[in-house]
């Protein structure tokens, strides 16, 4: 991907959050060019990747503070916008689906009214345009009957039918990039499997790009383009999905390492050691990754 | 004498110094992640309480007019410059108004007022006191029995409270009082026997929410006994809840109590209770408007400080409502 | 392989026969598991693998005496189960949940969880008890008075294995215990658990939806669906990729990574029996 088609640069981004003693640092300098593609960011609990992604939508929760020298979506300056442009981006430009559909969507109104109105919000149209819409959109992540989940309400539909109804929900203002924070974490690996193609099929269509947060190393490594890896709120490591089992740095191969495996020996599995240098300044870990 | 002057205040310094580092010793020791102790453990835990309280301003000042209550009603007969019960000259005495002899002025009866409400917080105190430890263990023991073992029993006390709770409290602790005969003692017995529904309420909702959760199933996987479970580990996840709801819930108490003694079925006379206080001050309500108003404002205060300690209590104990 | 399955039997730590649990009565009643049978060996570990709703967790709970309204045949080294378990199946048969966080009691101590148990059954000693079992679970003695919310997920899952150790069990039921915790963590915990297992002969049976972790745990597995056991085969055979059922193959599959190729062909066997399998 080169610079010139980049959709999102995001350069030495930092969260703080303050605490009781001094301030606690979340993302500690992280800088990535995204392109249309699936670039997926992976790290364990605490290293900063959802709320890196949250940072990107000025969706990080009081008090926690945001500051990066560019973050610049499609040659749009995100912190110049005032509140109002930034609710227009939102949605409409840059979407986001969150882990659990459950506490996405809103219990109170059938999931398909809910997906009507996502479209409304951004485009005039009437409601029967905007049913017709929905009930299109929820055939595009393959739900096999539109017309009873659109008049289900979130409680009476299963989680990989709650996380399809999500995706379309988002999906539905046609946005150029779309966050997914832990998409499919919550649901079982055959859905998973069904939700992820979706999302495969909508990059390769439309040109999305696609921000892939995970926990799961070998998922990302099977299903995105690229993987930043994160550690301690910096990342320590970029590379090609292809190429994420040849990875360097000691840490994404401790991850590596860790994983129990299906032809595995059944041995004890080798421990990450967690090396105080890892948490250095970026410039160093970036010298030893060339 | 510069130099004996500076280096005794290099020696208050040092003091305070001292002061403040012991301070922090113990705020470490209150604070460690790596507690030796049960007994710090539990320390360490009610003082991160105490200080997320603390933060709380209103509660505080909730806080400090309850224990302004206790301390009146401790020390009332030292607080109080004549007797409660005992009025003064009836010719001349008799309802004057506030001044720097008689504080809050003096009743039909030559009485002063400020001893009066001095002695009342006592009453008051006795009331709320006694009401709220024999509601709270019957609703809560109502409420986790039902909750934990559901089924009949659950019905079958769920269906008493319900015809508990039907009731409006006043009208049920005037059927109550007008059966047992007018007194504070009875007064009181009514408003804990129509209080402790909700209680028993709250606890079940919690202990249902509780029932099934995996720490509870663990505890049975271990072969504890339903009174081990409900007791060691079930109550203490309700009481917390249980107790804001008993501290809210004492202004309408007071509030009761007052009724009660203001229709003549609580406190008789010449009992300094504030309700009754203001009963017989509502005849001169126009010509001497303090005999009526200041107990009326002491039943405000003390149930307005109840309410603001009760809001601090679920700001800190309830993280459902943080925001 | 007769002989071994007959030898397998006749030394069979837990048998379960046509286990079916339903909750609810009526016209709303779910049966969640239909027909469960399975022999686990003394000192063998047994995978139980499916995905939500497959009725894997129930049949444990059952097991384990959580769930009421069983039917069926459940035997623990030898002593058939009744509707209700005494004292001493207790000190056989211990259990690890899933949610660290949501298994031990947020007002309790590390050191109260831990004397629970030692109480309970009056075996005194609780001083000494509670600090072996900390320690064998890789936890120092700095944890004793601390509170769960003062520990991280894998502590917490320690805490948890001491806590079914201190009563010394012959038999762990484990319901997912990793799968809420980071992977580095899993890797200590599944190490700490296999240490355990070698160290005092313990037979396991662990449900997961983890094919990866159930294959390196386990010698043999019973892959679950719809409350039915579709398929029981060796580890060996899993890792040699013999598994005949087109569900365990999809998981199969599926656990693997993701493959576009191969997701067009999966079969939503959750919705499957009502409606479309009838249909092809």
């Amino acid at each position: 991907m080169t610079t010139d088609t980049a959709l999102l640069e995001v350069e030495d981004l930092h969260v703080t959050f303050p605490a009781r003693t001094g301030t606690v640092a979340a993302v500690r300098g992280v800088s990535f060019t995204l392109g249309r593609e699936k670039l997926g960011l992976v790290g364990e609990s605490g290293s900063g990747k959802s709320i890196t992604g949250r940072a990107i939508l000025r969706l990080v929760p009081p008090p926690g503070q945001v500051r990066a020298r560019r973050l610049v979506f499609d040659g749009c300056d995100l912190q110049a916008l005032d509140a109002r442009a930034m609710r227009a981006i939102r949605g409409e430009r840059i979407s986001m689906v969150m882990q659990d559909p459950k506490f996405s969507l809103n219990p109170v109104m059938t999931v398909g009214e809910q997906i009507a109105e996502a479209y409304r919000v951004h485009h005039r149209a009437g409601r029967r345009e905007a049913r017709r819409r929905a009930l299109e959109m929820l055939a595009a992540v393959r739900i096999r009957d539109p017309e009873r989940v659109y008049d289900a309400y979130p409680h009476e539909v299963s989680g990989g039918m709650g996380q399809r109804a999500m995706i379309a929900m988002m999906l539905i203002p046609g946005p150029d990039l779309l966050i997914a924070d832990e998409p499919t974490s919550a649901l079982d690996v055959t859905v998973q499997m069904q939700v992820l193609a979706i999302l495969d099929d909508l990059v390769s269509e439309r040109g999305m790009g696609l921000i892939f947060i995970s926990h799961d190393l070998n998922l990302v490594a099977s299903f995105c383009d690229r993987v930043l890896i994160m550690y301690g709120g910096r990342i320590v490591e970029v590379c090609d999905a292809q190429h994420l089992h040849e990875a360097r740095h000691p840490y994404t191969r401790g991850l590596l390492n860790c994983l129990p495996r299906i032809d595995g020996d059944g041995r004890a599995l080798p421990v990450l050691r967690r090396d105080p240098a890892w948490l250095a300044p970026a410039r160093t870990a970036a010298a030893r990754t060339p | 004498m510069t130099m004996r002057n500076n280096t005794d205040a290099a020696g208050a310094d040092v003091a305070q110094a001292e002061t403040a580092c012991v301070n922090e010793t113990w705020r470490a020791w209150l604070l460690s992640d790596q507690p030796h102790s049960r007994t710090q453990a539990r320390l360490g835990c009610f003082y991160r309480t105490w200080a997320a309280f603390l933060e709380n301003r209103l509660a505080v000042f909730g806080l400090a007019i309850v224990l302004g209550l206790v301390l009146m009603a401790t020390f009332a007969d030292v607080l109080a410059p004549t007797s409660p019960v005992v009025g003064g000259d009836l010719r001349t005495e008799r309802l004057l108004p506030p001044s720097a002899a008689h504080w809050f002025g003096t009743d039909d009866q030559a009485r002063d007022l400020f001893s009066r409400i001095v002695h009342g917080a006592r009453l008051t105190l006795l009331v709320v006191a006694l009401v709220a430890l024999i509601a709270t263990p019957i609703g809560l023991l109502v409420g986790t029995v039902a909750g934990y073992f559901g089924g009949l029993i659950d019905q079958a006390l769920m269906r008493v409270t319900d015809i508990f709770l039907a009731f409006p409290r006043l009208i049920l602790a005037l059927a109550f009082v007008a059966a047992l005969g007018p007194g504070i003692e009875n007064a009181i017995l009514a408003i804990a026997i129509t209080s402790w529904p909700p209680y028993a309420r709250i606890a079940r909702a919690e202990t249902l929410t509780i029932r099934n959760a995996d720490y509870i199933n663990a505890v049975r996987l271990q072969g504890a006994s339903s009174l081990r479970i409900i007791w060691g580990h079930i109550v203490p996840l309700c009481i917390s809840s249980v107790i804001i709801r008993v501290t809210l819930d004492m202004a309408g108490i007071i509030l009761t109590a007052a009724g009660l003694g203001f229709l003549g079925l609580g406190a008789q006379p010449p009992l300094p209770e504030w309700g009754a206080m203001v009963a017989s001050g509502r005849r001169y309500l126009i010509d001497y408007w303090w005999v009526a108003t200041v107990p009326g404002i002491a039943i405000f205060v003390v149930s307005l400080g109840f309410n603001l300690l009760g809001d601090g209590l679920r700001d800190v104990f309830d993280p459902k409502a943080q925001k | 392989m007769t002989g071994t399955m007959a030898e397998t039997a006749s030394k069979a730590m837990i048998e379960v026969d046509d286990l079916h649990v339903t909750f609810g009565r009526g016209p709303r009643a779910t049966h969640a598991v239909r027909g469960v049978g399975f022999r686990v060996a003394a000192g063998e570990s047994y995978g139980l693998v499916g995905e939500s709703g497959s009725g894997k967790s129930t049949v444990l709970r059952a097991l384990a005496g959580l769930v009421e309204g069983w039917r069926g045949r459940m035997t623990v080294a030898g002593r058939v189960l009744g509707p209700r378990r005494e004292a001493a199946f207790y000190k056989l048969v211990q259990m690890v949940f899933q949610d660290p966080y949501g298994s031990l009691h947020p007002r309790h101590t590390v050191e109260r969880i831990l004397s629970e148990p030692v109480a309970i059954h009056r075996l005194g000693a609780a001083d000494r008890r509670i600090e072996q079992a900390l320690g064998d679970v890789g936890l120092g003695p700095q944890f004793r008075y601390r509170y769960p919310h003062q520990l991280s997920g894998g502590q917490r899952q320690r805490v948890a294995i001491a806590r079914a150790l201190i009563l010394e069990p012959k038999i762990l039921l484990l319901d997912e215990p990793t799968s809420a915790l980071d992977v580095s963590i899993q890797a200590e915990v599944l190490n700490l658990l296999a240490r355990l297992k070698r160290e005092r002969g313990l037979t396991y049976i662990l449900v997961s939806h983890n094919l990866a972790v159930v294959a390196h745990m386990c010698t043999r597995l019973a892959v679950m669906n719809r409350g039915t056991i579709v398929e029981e085969m060796t580890v060996a055979q899993l890792r040699r990729g013999a598994p005949r059922h087109p569900y365990t193959k999809q998981l199969l599959t599926a656990s693997r990574g993701y493959d576009r190729t191969a997701v067009d062909a999966f079969i939503d066997f959750a919705e499957a029996e009502a409606g479309s399998i009838a249909r092809t």
